[in-house]
């Protein structure tokens, strides 16, 4: 995480001003929009947040209680010249009474390469699976699906390149290749000399009548870790971290189908959207300041995913339901070491129901409540959030 | 898994269709350019309409059929005015397709091509509702207006496809001739609608009763782009006690609603209008647009 309080103030101050700027201007170039996110969470459980079979990391977390901000973001993008295209988004978050400013992204993309072929390169959300490369604040629930949250501590996000072709037919087809550092969770260490990520993914779509609309997807990444470090507790003065090394292969299988009738979605619409997910590691966890020092073989396979529904049943007014489930089979040579790690599973087969209801004054605020029965963990947690996100500035693209 | 990947050139082999054999494959945004495009390309060019009569232009997704459509297309003909900014920039980018960026040839911007009406004259921002930098986007419905873009999409087919501009031509002068005869014919038609004032849902007409003389007495959407309220409804038919309207007019891809309980409200006659190509039964081409538009105005049942 990049840290620089000192120029989070300083920053919002100087966007906040072009912001005015542009709108007076009526000109919007560049695309400048800040997302601010606001949240009332209560939850009942006070045992730490945990998913069994899982090593929790990046922002993995089941929010707050009381009053709090999400994740405000502050978003500037533009046509670079006819070749690139180039945006940057920072979320300005508190962390332990400090403001700090993380850089989500910063990428530029072709435009002009033509024969379908786009090349993006900096920071950006990966496009595997369906919902990795949303940003938080279109996300149709408070939080994220239970398997982005234990396998990628929410979104993967990393430094990388990526190679796109779309091909010249009349259903979607989309292949795409991505190199990624892995210096971020959940792969760690930025192994092989910082090229320690590839990813892959297909993605198929269309339109059946003008009242639908689908897309499927596949992906599948391979990372080498060198070090992912888990969430920790802290032991008295020592704090011990559970780092795992070795290398891990996900697949993906992500579908959404939506619906709306005669193709005009303001009225009414319909979405279903499902995302399967596998992953299969093989390495060591060393628990890392320990003393005497302690190391455990580790051979994982997990899997799970969730389905959901939303419906917007009347304008400004939309209905969801989610459910997620996860499973692990783990094993190594010192169960102690995984347990620690959060690798055990102890017979538990993490869940989550999740209903809510949002209104959306216009395009630029949205109001949710949201309700979830959660069986992360064995002790049954009930989860209630209201959240406020709106955008000020430009215009939002309508994404799939 | 494995055996997924295998299963992926075959249906990209699959999926390539027969390539078109028309010279230009033509990606409309709104049905009224597709009906253009036909209208002066003929058998030269592939049209392909992005939306319908029931789908409001400003609420589209960028989903992966359009995507598509764009990778192969070798003109975008939209209204612009930033109507399609919520979706038609992200196509553009997505699509991978150097040709119809919105710098190049390939791009063409019907308003852009006219005066337009309604361009904010004072400072503008969001508690406006959903207005527009460059003025009011549905310039379609000015046969007018129409004429100077079908002069200027006339030059840009033959500039895209050189070997085809005699035929754009001869098909051009056509239509025009055919269109400037339809102007006197429904000018004369609607010479008593003029002066006459109708409360309107959204802000989609303003370029038609501009042509007609014909007042906007009010709009059932509060701002432009939000929904319709009780209460905005109760001001409105208060207004209306000083100055009378005749009529209430929606599209088909409004719901009828809120311009029925007005009407009722009110005892003001609620009319549905095609808007565009496709938004009534007998509503095929541009020429039958504007013949209905105008019968309904006018109160003929059609």
């Amino acid at each position: 995480m990049n840290t620089y309080s000192i120029y989070a103030g300083a920053l919002l101050f100087a966007s906040l001003h072009s912001v005015s700027f542009a709108a007076n201007q009526g000109n919007f170039n560049p695309d400048i929009s800040l997302v601010i996110d606001g949240r009332f969470g209560s939850y009942s459980n006070t045992t730490d947040y945990a998913l069994p079979g899982f090593m929790l990391g990046g922002e993995a977390s089941r929010g707050e209680n009381g009053y709090y901000l999400g994740h405000n973001e502050l978003i500037i993008s533009a046509n670079i010249d006819d070749m690139f295209y180039g945006k940057l988004t920072t979320a300005i978050a508190d962390h332990e009474g400090e403001t700090e400013v993380e850089l989500e992204e910063a990428f530029i993309e072709t435009l002009a390469m033509g024969n379908g072929v786009t090349i993006k390169a900096g920071r950006f959300y990966s496009d595997i699976g369906y919902l990795n490369n949303q940003h938080g604040h279109s996300w149709d629930f408070v939080d994220a699906p239970l398997m982005y949250r234990a396998l990628f501590g929410n979104q993967l996000v990393d430094d990388g390149l990526q190679v796109s072709w779309l091909a010249p037919t009349d259903t979607y087809l989309k292949l795409g290749v991505e190199g990624l550092r892995g210096g971020r969770f959940p792969s760690g260490g930025a192994a092989k000399d910082g090229k320690g990520v590839n990813v892959v993914f297909a993605k198929l779509g269309g339109d059946v009548g003008v009242s639908n609309a689908w897309q499927l997807g596949f992906s599948h990444m391979s990372a080498e870790s060198n070090g992912r470090a888990a969430a920790t507790h802290a032991h008295s003065t020592v704090t011990e971290i559970p780092t795992f090394y070795g290398n891990s292969q996900y697949n993906i299988i992500d579908f959404v189908w939506k619906w709306s009738p005669k193709g005009n979605s303001r009225e009414r619409n319909f979405k279903f959207q499902a995302e399967y997910f596998e992953r299969e590691e093989d390495g060591r966890v060393d628990m890392v300041n320990s003393s005497p020092f302690e190391t455990s073989t580790y051979q994982g396979k997990q899997s799970g995913g969730y389905v959901q529904a939303i419906y917007q049943f009347m304008p400004r007014w939309r209905a969801g339901y989610r459910y997620d489930q996860l499973e692990a089979t783990n094993t190594g040579s010192d169960s102690g070491v995984l347990d620690e790690a959060g690798l055990s599973v102890n017979g538990h087969t993490p869940k989550r129901s999740t209903i809510m209801l949002d209104y959306s004054h216009s395009e630029y605020s949205r109001i949710r409540i949201q309700y979830a029965k959660d069986d992360s963990y064995a002790d049954t947690d009930n989860l209630f959030f209201v959240q406020y996100i709106v955008t000020l500035g430009a215009h939002g693209a309508h994404r799939f | 898994m494995k055996k997924l990947i295998h299963f992926i050139p075959a249906l990209i082999i699959f999926t390539m269709t027969t390539p078109a054999m028309a010279a230009l494959n033509i990606f409309a945004c709104e049905p009224e350019w597709a009906s253009l495009a036909k209208e002066l390309g003929g058998e030269r060019v592939k049209t392909f309409s992005a939306t319908t009569a029931y789908q409001d232009p400003h609420h589209i997704e960028a989903r992966p059929g359009l995507i598509a459509k764009v990778r192969r297309a070798d003109l975008l003909i939209c209204s612009g005015a930033e109507l399609e900014v919520g979706w038609l920039p992200l196509l553009q980018r997505q699509a991978g397709n150097t040709k119809v960026l919105s710098n190049e040839r390939g791009y063409f911007e019907a308003s852009a091509m006219v005066k337009t009406l309604d361009v904010p004259v004072e400072t503008m921002d969001r508690t406006m509702g959903d207005v527009h930098a460059a003025g009011n986007p549905h310039v379609h419905l000015d046969p007018r207006r129409i004429l100077t873009i079908a002069t200027a999409l006339n030059a840009r087919l033959a500039e895209l496809d050189p070997q085809g501009k005699e035929h754009y031509q001869k098909r051009y002068s056509d239509f025009k001739q055919r269109w400037q005869q339809a102007i006197t014919k429904w000018q004369q038609q609607a010479s008593g609608l003029k002066g006459k004032r109708i409360i309107v849902h959204h802000r989609d007409w303003v370029y038609l009763f501009d042509w007609l003389g014909i007042e906007i007495a009010g709009a059932l959407e509060p701002k432009p782009g939000l929904p319709t309220t009780a209460g905005h409804l109760v001001s409105l038919k208060q207004a209306l006690k000083l100055s009378p309207a005749t009529m209430i007019v929606y599209t088909a891809y409004q719901n009828p609603r809120a311009a029925k309980r007005f009407s009722q409200m009110t005892n003001i006659p609620a009319v549905e209008l095609p808007y565009t190509v496709g938004g009534a039964e007998q509503v095929n081409d541009l020429f039958s647009l504007f013949d209905v538009t105008i019968k309904r105005l006018s109160g003929e049942r059609q």
